[in-house]
C-alpha cells in the first residue's frame, strides 16, 4: 500500500518492519517524530530518556541483550551522546543497533549548524544518508542488517528537509529478529587491555565496509548523455542537483556516506571531464576526494553556510532559471515569539524590570531574548545556564550574586541542569537558579518528561518531584512561584537573590497550549480609561497592539492570563467575569 | 506531467499543516508522485511559516524556490506579500485579507505596509483575495480558515468536488467534519 509520510515516520516504519524491539530517545527538532511515530506500534517498546547519552546507552543495553534497538536525537544531541558512541564503536553489537541523528542545515530550530557526518568518520562508524521517505524506510532496515553483519552500530543521518518532508512510500511487513545474550568479556568490557585488542578489529571493519561500499546498491551512478560534468552527491543535495540538471549529466549518489567507496569514486571521476561535489554544510565528500587525489570542484561553488536549494545549485552552475516578482516594499519580519498566555512572559518581564543578568538555556524560554523583553544574556546548550551561572558567580567573587540567575526549563533541567546544580551546592555558589516548569517539553511539540508524571505512550508513571530533587542535592532554599502573579515573582526574585546561599525558584504554570489547560475569557480595553502609556506593550504579548493611541486586545489570541492587567496603572485592561 | 508547485504560507498556529495534509491526501489518491515539506519546532511559535507541496510524474526537490510556485495560498496578507517573489511569472496568489501584526509592528519598530493588495496587483501579481476569516466564522469557527482557502484553491484545480470532499472526510475528525465541509463550500463558491 502506498502512503504519503514524513521522513521521520518512514524511519519509524523501517524500525517496525526491521523487528526493532527497543527505542530510547530524547526529543529534538528535527528528529522528534521518529520516536513519537514508533511509539504507536504495539510491538516496539519506546521511551523518552532524560537525555541522549542515557538513550544511547539504553539502546546499547538492549542490543547487548539481543534485541534490535534504536536511539534518536538531533545533531547537538549526538554531542551529548558522543561518549558512549566512540566506545560502542569498539565493542560492536549483539543484535543490530541504529543511531538516528537529524541535522538542521539552515538552523530552522537549532543553536548551531554542525555537520554530523564528521562523527561517523571520527568514531569509525558507518553512516547511511537517505534522501526521501522511501529511502528513509529502506535504509533503516538495511542499517540493522549492516549492524549485525559488520558487528557495528550504524548511524542513520537525517536532516530537516528529509525528516520533515512527506513523500510516497510502499509499506512492508514486520520481521522479528531476536538474538541470545552471551557473556563476552574481551568484547564488551572496554578497559585498556581489551580495548587495545578491539581497535584493530575496528580498523579491519572499516576496510571491510569500504569493500562493501564499492558494490552496495545504495551507492549508485545514474548515467547522463553529457560527460563534460559529473556530480558526486548525497541526501537532499541529490534532489537539488537532479531538479536542476535532470538526466543530462551523470550523477553518483552516495547512500552510505561513511566509509566511502574509494575505487568507485575514482572510476566515476575518470568517466567525466569535470567532477563537481554537491553537498550541504561542510566539504566532507570533497575532503575524501582530495585524500584520494581526485580533483574536484566543491565548496568554492557551494557555501558551507545554510542549506542548499535548487536555485542555489542552479546559480552556482550558472544555469538560467525563472525569476519571480519582488515587491518594492519593506516587509516586516515575523520572528517566532512567546505565545499569548505563555507562563514564561511574566517571569522574564520581572527579571528585566530588576535588571538581572540571565544565563538562559534551550527551549521556548530562549525567546525571552527577543524584543521587547531582551531579557536573556547567553544561550549555549542544554544545561549550560546552571553550570555557566556557577562560573559567572564564582569568578566575580560574590559581586554578581544578587543580580545574576540561570533560567532553565523542567525537561532541560532533568536533561543536564541537575549536574550543574550539584556543582553549585558542592562548590558553594551563592546564586539563584530559576526552573521554568511548564509541565511539558514545549518547543519540540509537547513531549512528556520525568517531571510530568506520564510516559511516551501517555500512561501514568513515576513523577519526579523537582522540589525534593533540588533539596536532595543540597539546596536548602527552594520555593515555588506562579509566573502569572507579577508581585509574587518580584518578591521571590528579590528575596532569593539577597540570600547568602544557593537557591532555586520553580516558576510553575503549565504551557498555555496544553489541551488540559482551560483558558479564561479574553481581556477587553476600556478605551475611556486607557491613556495610551504602552505599559502593557512591554511584555511583548502578540495579542496586544496599539490602535489610534489606545491599547487593543486581539480576542482570537488572548487566553485571559491577566499579566497585562497587572501592569496597567489606570485599570483600562478588564478581565470579563467568568461564567 | 510537469511538476506543479503550491506554497501554503501563514503565521505559526493558523492551521496550515492540516491544509497541506488534505492536499497531500487528495493528490496521492490521484496517483501523483508528491513531496510535502513542512516546518516544525521554533518557527511554529507565531513566526512566519511555509509549507511546500509539489506533485507530478517525478518530484525531486522537497522545496519550492523563487520564481517556481504555480499557486501561493496565504493565510495572512503580509505573508502573501513576503512570498510573492516565489511565484512563477504566470502564477496566482490566493490570500486571506486578514492582517496579523508581527512583533516588530506590535512594538512600534516597523509599520504594517498599507495597501498591500493594490501594491501587489500594481507589480503585476495575479491575486485572488478574500475575507476567509469571516467565511470561516460563518461556517462555525475562525479555525476553519484553512478549509475556506482550500475550497478556493480547488476552483483552479481540475479535480472533481467529490474527490476533494473524500479527502476532507479522511483528514478531519468526525466532530468537525460538517463545519469543515461548509467552510470548503463557502471558499469554493464565494
Amino acid at each position: 500500500m502506498k502512503q504519503l509520510i514524513l521522513g521521520n515516520e518512514a524511519v519509524a516504519r523501517g524500525l517496525y518492519e526491521a523487528g526493532c524491539a527497543f527505542v530510547s530517545s530524547y526529543p529534538g527538532t528535527p528528529s522528534t517524530e521518529i520516536t513519537e511515530a514508533v511509539a504507536k506500534y504495539q510491538e516496539v517498546y519506546a521511551e523518552w530518556a532524560p537525555n541522549e547519552k542515557v538513550a544511547m546507552e539504553a539502546a546499547f543495553g538492549a542490543s547487548l541483550a539481543g534485541r534490535r534497538s534504536f536511539c534518536g536525537m538531533k545533531h547537538v544531541g549526538l554531542n551529548v551522546a558522543a561518549d558512549p558512541l566512540f566506545t560502542i564503536s569498539y565493542t560492536g553489537v549483539n543484535a543490530g543497533m541504529v543511531i538516528g541523528v537529524a541535522d538542521d542545515a539552515g538552523m530552522h530550530s537549532s543553536q548551531n549548524e554542525q555537520d554530523s557526518r564528521h562523527y561517523a568518520k571520527a568514531s569509525k562508524i558507518p553512516m547511511l544518508e537517505p534522501s526521501d521517505s522511501a529511502e528513509a524506510l529502506e535504509f533503516t532496515k538495511l542499517a540493522f542488517e549492516l549492524s549485525e553483519r559488520f558487528d557495528t552500530p550504524v548511524l542513520l543521518k537525517m536532516c530537516t528537509r528529509v525528516s520533515h518532508s512527506q513523500s510516497v512510500v510502499e509499506l512492508g511487513e514486520r520481521v522479528e529478529a531476536v538474538k541470545e545474550y552471551e557473556t563476552n568479556i574481551p568484547k564488551y568490557v572496554m578497559m585498556p587491555g581489551n580495548a587495545k585488542r578491539r581497535h584493530p578489529v575496528v580498523e579491519a571493519r572499516t576496510a571491510a565496509l569500504i569493500d562493501y561500499a564499492e558494490t552496495a546498491p545504495i551507492n549508485r551512478v545514474e548515467d547522463g548523455a553529457d560527460h563534460t560534468y559529473g556530480f558526486l552527491t548525497s541526501s537532499t543535495s541529490y534532489q537539488y542537483i537532479k531538479e536542476v540538471v535532470g538526466d543530462r549529466y551523470p550523477v553518483m549518489k552516495l547512500g552510505m556516506i561513511w566509509p566511502m567507496p574509494e575505487q568507485s569514486i575514482r572510476a566515476f571521476a575518470e568517466s567525466v571531464d569535470t567532477l563537481v561535489v554537491v553537498e550541504e554544510l561542510d566539504g566532507f565528500i570533497e575532503a575524501q576526494c582530495q585524500r584520494l587525489g581526485v580533483v574536484c570542484i566543491g565548496k568554492e561553488k557551494f557555501s558551507c553556510i545554510d542549506e542548499l536549494s535548487q536555485n542555489i545549485v542552479a546559480d552556482a552552475l550558472a544555469i538560467e532559471r525563472e525569476v519571480g516578482i519582488a515587491l518594492e516594499e519593506t516587509i516586516p519580519p515575523r520572528p517566532p515569539v512567546m505565545c499569548a498566555g505563555c507562563p514564561h512572559r511574566g517571569l522574564f518581564y520581572t527579571l528585566k524590570k530588576n535588571k538581572i543578568t540571565v544565563l538562559g538555556d534551550i527551549g521556548c524560554y530562549t525567546l525571552g531574548a527577543v524584543a521587547p523583553l531582551n531579557a536573556v544574556d547567553s544561550v549555549i546548550c542544554m544545561g549550560a545556564s546552571v553550570s555557566g551561572l556557577h562560573g559567572f558567580s564564582k569568578s566575580q567573587q560574590g559581586a554578581a550574586d544578587n543580580k545574576t540567575v540561570a533560567v532553565i526549563g523542567d525537561s532541560t533541567f532533568i536533561h543536564s541542569g541537575i549536574t550543574g546544580l550539584v556543582n553549585m551546592a558542592y562548590n558553594e555558589s551563592c546564586a539563584t537558579v530559576i526552573i521554568v516548569d511548564n509541565s511539558i517539553t514545549g518547543m519540540t511539540g509537547h513531549q512528556h518528561n520525568p517531571t510530568t508524571g506520564y510516559n511516551l505512550k501517555g500512561d501514568p508513571c513515576t513523577k519526579i518531584d523537582l522540589e525534593t530533587l533540588c533539596r536532595a542535592v543540597g539546596i536548602n532554599r527552594v520555593r515555588v512561584v506562579d509566573p502569572y502573579d507579577l508581585a509574587a515573582c518580584d518578591a521571590a526574585i528579590k528575596e532569593e537573590l539577597a540570600a547568602e546561599e544557593p537557591s532555586v525558584i520553580i516558576s510553575r504554570r503549565p504551557c498555555a497550549l496544553l489541551k488540559t489547560v482551560k483558558h479564561k475569557k479574553p481581556l477587553t480595553v476600556d478605551a475611556d480609561r486607557c491613556v495610551g502609556c504602552k505599559m502593557c506593550m512591554r511584555i511583548g504579548c502578540p495579542a496586544i497592539s496599539m490602535a489610534d493611541g489606545k491599547a487593543k486586545v486581539d480576542g482570537t489570541q488572548c487566553v485571559g492570563c491577566g499579566v497585562c492587567e497587572q501592569l496597567c496603572k489606570v485599570g483600562a485592561l478588564v478581565a470579563p467575569k467568568e461564567d | 506531467m510537469e511538476t506543479k508547485n503550491v506554497m501554503i504560507v501563514g503565521v505559526g498556529g493558523q492551521g496550515s499543516l492540516l491544509a497541506s495534509k488534505l492536499l497531500g491526501r487528495l493528490l496521492l489518491s490521484r496517483g501523483y508522485d508528491i513531496k510535502v515539506s513542512e516546518v516544525h519546532g521554533m518557527s511554529q511559535r507565531g513566526g512566519s511559516v511555509v509549507t511546500y507541496v509539489r506533485f507530478g510524474d517525478k518530484v525531486y526537490s522537497p522545496v519550492i524556490d523563487k520564481g517556481q510556485a504555480d499557486y501561493i495560498v496565504s493565510f495572512e496578507l503580509l505573508e502573501a506579500a513576503r512570498w510573492t517573489e516565489y511565484l512563477k511569472p504566470n502564477g496566482k496568489i490566493i490570500t486571506n485579507t486578514q492582517q496579523i501584526n508581527p512583533m516588530p509592528v506590535i512594538i512600534g519598530a516597523m509599520a504594517y505596509p498599507e495597501e498591500l493588495l493594490a501594491k501587489m496587483q500594481a507589480a503585476g501579481v495575479d491575486v485572488d483575495a478574500m475575507d476567509a476569516l469571516t467565511l470561516a466564522q460563518q461556517a462555525g469557527s475562525s479555525k476553519a480558515v484553512n478549509l475556506v482557502l482550500m475550497g478556493r484553491l480547488s476552483r483552479y484545480f481540475d479535480i472533481p468536488k467529490e474527490e476533494c470532499i473524500a479527502a476532507i472526510e479522511a483528514s478531519v475528525p468526525p466532530k468537525f467534519l460538517e463545519m469543515n465541509k461548509v467552510a470548503f463550500e463557502l471558499g469554493r463558491q464565494e
